[in-house]
């Protein structure tokens, strides 16, 4: 058998303009289907930045919140009553919220302003410039520097910008896991000057966040929240929740999944096409061989292997390029929202062995219904 | 070894049914005997392939038996037939069916690497064959850069590198000029044809009948 498959191995690789065409075909339908998702990964992923970067282990919110960025305020009493549920390490307010800031050259930015609790400062990033007491300094702001940060003109510390026309100050520069996706610079200040500048509604509270005493706490309190009519979840669950919100209620989900379909379908036409024509074209030498004793099952086993060669090839080609891509681009911008992850990688497997298999079987039937004694007809 | 190599008795082949029935081999029989280099001729249409075909275990006759080595091969299943083929019988075929992606070598290797021999072990001895043939100075390149009649040659090395008991040969001059074929032919009566070989010749080229042992003739679908 090893024979045999060196023997398909040398048919298929040595007719290089069919091969290159399989390759090309396969490599760039890979190439597609793992950047399509990878970007929609990268998307999901820093849609929920608020949710990574804070890196709280619980999340309380208002029952229909859909999302991070549409948060509905909470009273204070949420807060006084987690905080005296059993099994609760410590809860904080997170005020969570867009604003409109005023720069020295006059133009208006929007932002997204983060207020974290005034005494804990949970959920503070890490600095990168200034000192994170001053924070408390009078308007002081701690601004981002991601791929947004140009749009605040690159502000350093001392910079002076209007928010409702209130002063802030720039008191400090700092890093975060994951930018945000919605290509607003970002600004961390505490909770209480938060909710001072910025106009809100009677409630104020965005998110209770909570540290379980104990991870087997969290059920417990989740119930207990429930209870008080709001809810609880967990890290994971608020970016799961972040996640399906983009993909069922936006339409990005089913977008990208016609996307991945148009790349597939693009894929299985030109191999399966190409792999077709080559299969044709060889088809009176895989009758000789049939002629000279060659069973079914052999043949089948060349026609299988060249497929499947054809397509591990192709698909650590495409993959090597997206993942070339991907970093090129981050080396641009480094908050670049695309990610490769393992549930991509394994939906362009399973795709490109369906165009591996689909090609396959159309050449498999041309074979094995092809008889010897038609090779001696001529 | 018995001295007969291939017996056949009762041949009936025919393809389509009612009025599109058309009849290849009308109770057709035949002896051929080891050492013997057995020429089927006769005119287009007469049978003569469909007779090699069927005495080679490619076509199943409708009606007869075939007996190859005291072996009826048409009560062989379908993998022990092909096991039979590539161990038993090497053919050549009238338009040489060689594989232009792979070099000479290769292409006459493929008998034994179907037989699971070693890829290196198979090259060495088909370079063997192609020096049989003279063809060993051109074992790396492919089929499509070597003229009509050194195509042959290496279609006849091909089919002997497994050392069959059986060769058939399908119209070997066919695709020729009248001298190339009149010497690959003597080439295979001189070197090819032992007293443990039965070759079949299918043939209407009459300037090669002096290489045949016995001329079978045939006419729609009988032996004459």
């Amino acid at each position: 058998m090893k024979g045999m498959l060196r023997l398909a191995y040398k048919l298929l690789v040595n007719d290089r303009a069919k091969f290159t065409a399989l390759l090309v075909g396969i490599t760039f339908a890979v190439f597609l289907m793992t950047f399509i998702t990878s970007m929609f990964m990268g998307v999901l992923n820093h849609a929920s930045a608020t949710v990574i970067n804070i890196g709280a282990s619980m999340w309380v919110m208002d029952t229909s919140v859909q999302a991070i960025t549409s948060s509905i305020g909470m009273p204070d009493y949420v807060l006084d009553a987690v905080r005296s549920m059993p099994g609760v390490e410590y809860a904080v307010p997170l005020y969570s919220g867009g604003a409109l800031v005023k720069l020295p050259d006059g133009t208006y930015q929007a932002v997204t302003v983060v207020g974290l609790d005034d005494t804990s400062l949970f959920g503070r990033p890490t600095l990168i410039e200034g000192n994170i007491e001053d924070i408390y300094a009078e308007n002081g702001f701690i601004v981002v520097a991601d791929a947004e940060y140009a749009k605040m003109e690159k502000p350093h510390i001392g910079s002076e910008f209007e928010l409702n026309d209130h002063r802030g100050v720039v008191v400090g520069v700092a890093k975060v896991t994951v930018s945000g996706l919605f290509g607003t610079p970002t600004l961390y200040t505490t909770y209480y000057r938060a909710v001072q500048y910025i106009p809100n509604p009677r409630y104020t509270i965005s998110y209770v966040l909570v540290q379980p005493k104990s991870p087997s706490d969290i059920e417990r309190i989740k119930e207990q929240v429930n209870q008080l009519g709001y809810l609880a979840l967990t890290k994971d669950e608020f970016i799961q929740k972040n996640a399906a919100y983009y993909v069922f209620q936006t339409g990005g989900g089913t977008n990208i999944l016609i996307m991945t379909l148009i790349s597939f379908i693009v894929g299985l036409s030109v191999s399966g096409q190409t792999f077709y024509t080559f299969i044709l074209e060889n088809l009176e030498r895989f009758g000789a061989l049939k002629a000279i004793g060659t069973k079914n099952r052999g043949l089948v086993s060349m026609i299988l292997f060249q497929a499947a060669f054809t397509a591990l090839t192709g698909y650590g080609l495409g993959v090597g390029l997206c993942t070339v891509v991907i970093c090129l681009a981050k080396l641009r911008l480094a908050s670049y929202a695309a990610m490769i992850i393992y549930p991509s990688l394994l939906v362009s497997f399973v795709l490109v062995v369906i165009i591996a298999g689909l090609s396959s079987y159309v050449g498999v039937r041309r074979v094995l219904r092809i008889e010897p004694f038609d090779i001696f007809r001529g | 070894m018995p001295a007969v190599a291939i017996k056949a008795s009762g041949l009936e082949k025919w393809f389509g049914e009612g009025e599109a029935k058309t009849i290849a081999l009308r109770d057709v029989s035949v002896e051929t005997e080891f050492g013997e280099m057995v020429y089927i001729v006769g005119p287009s249409g007469s049978g003569k392939t469909t007779l090699l075909s069927v005495l080679s275990g490619i076509l199943k006759p409708n009606s007869g038996a075939v007996s190859v080595e005291g072996v009826d091969i048409w009560n062989l299943n379908a993998d022990q037939l092909a096991d039979f083929r590539l161990h038993k019988i090497g053919f050549v075929f009238q338009d040489f069916h060689l594989f232009p992606r792979l070099n000479t070598a290769e292409n006459v290797a493929i008998p034994l690497i179907l037989r699971k021999k070693d890829w290196n072990e198979s090259i060495q001895q088909a370079t063997k064959f192609l020096d049989i043939v003279g063809l060993k100075e051109r074992a790396d390149l492919p089929p499509m850069k070597l003229s009509g009649g050194e195509q042959q040659r290496v279609a006849i090395a091909r089919a002997m590198v497994g050392q069959p008991d059986i060769l058939i040969m399908d119209e070997p001059t066919a695709s020729l000029d009248g001298d190339t074929g009149h010497t690959i032919v003597k080439f295979v009566h001189d070197n090819i044809l032992t007293g443990n070989r039965c070759i079949l010749v299918v043939t209407h080229d009459s300037r090669i009948y002096e290489f045949a042992t016995r001329i079978l003739k045939m006419e729609d679908g009988r032996l004459m």
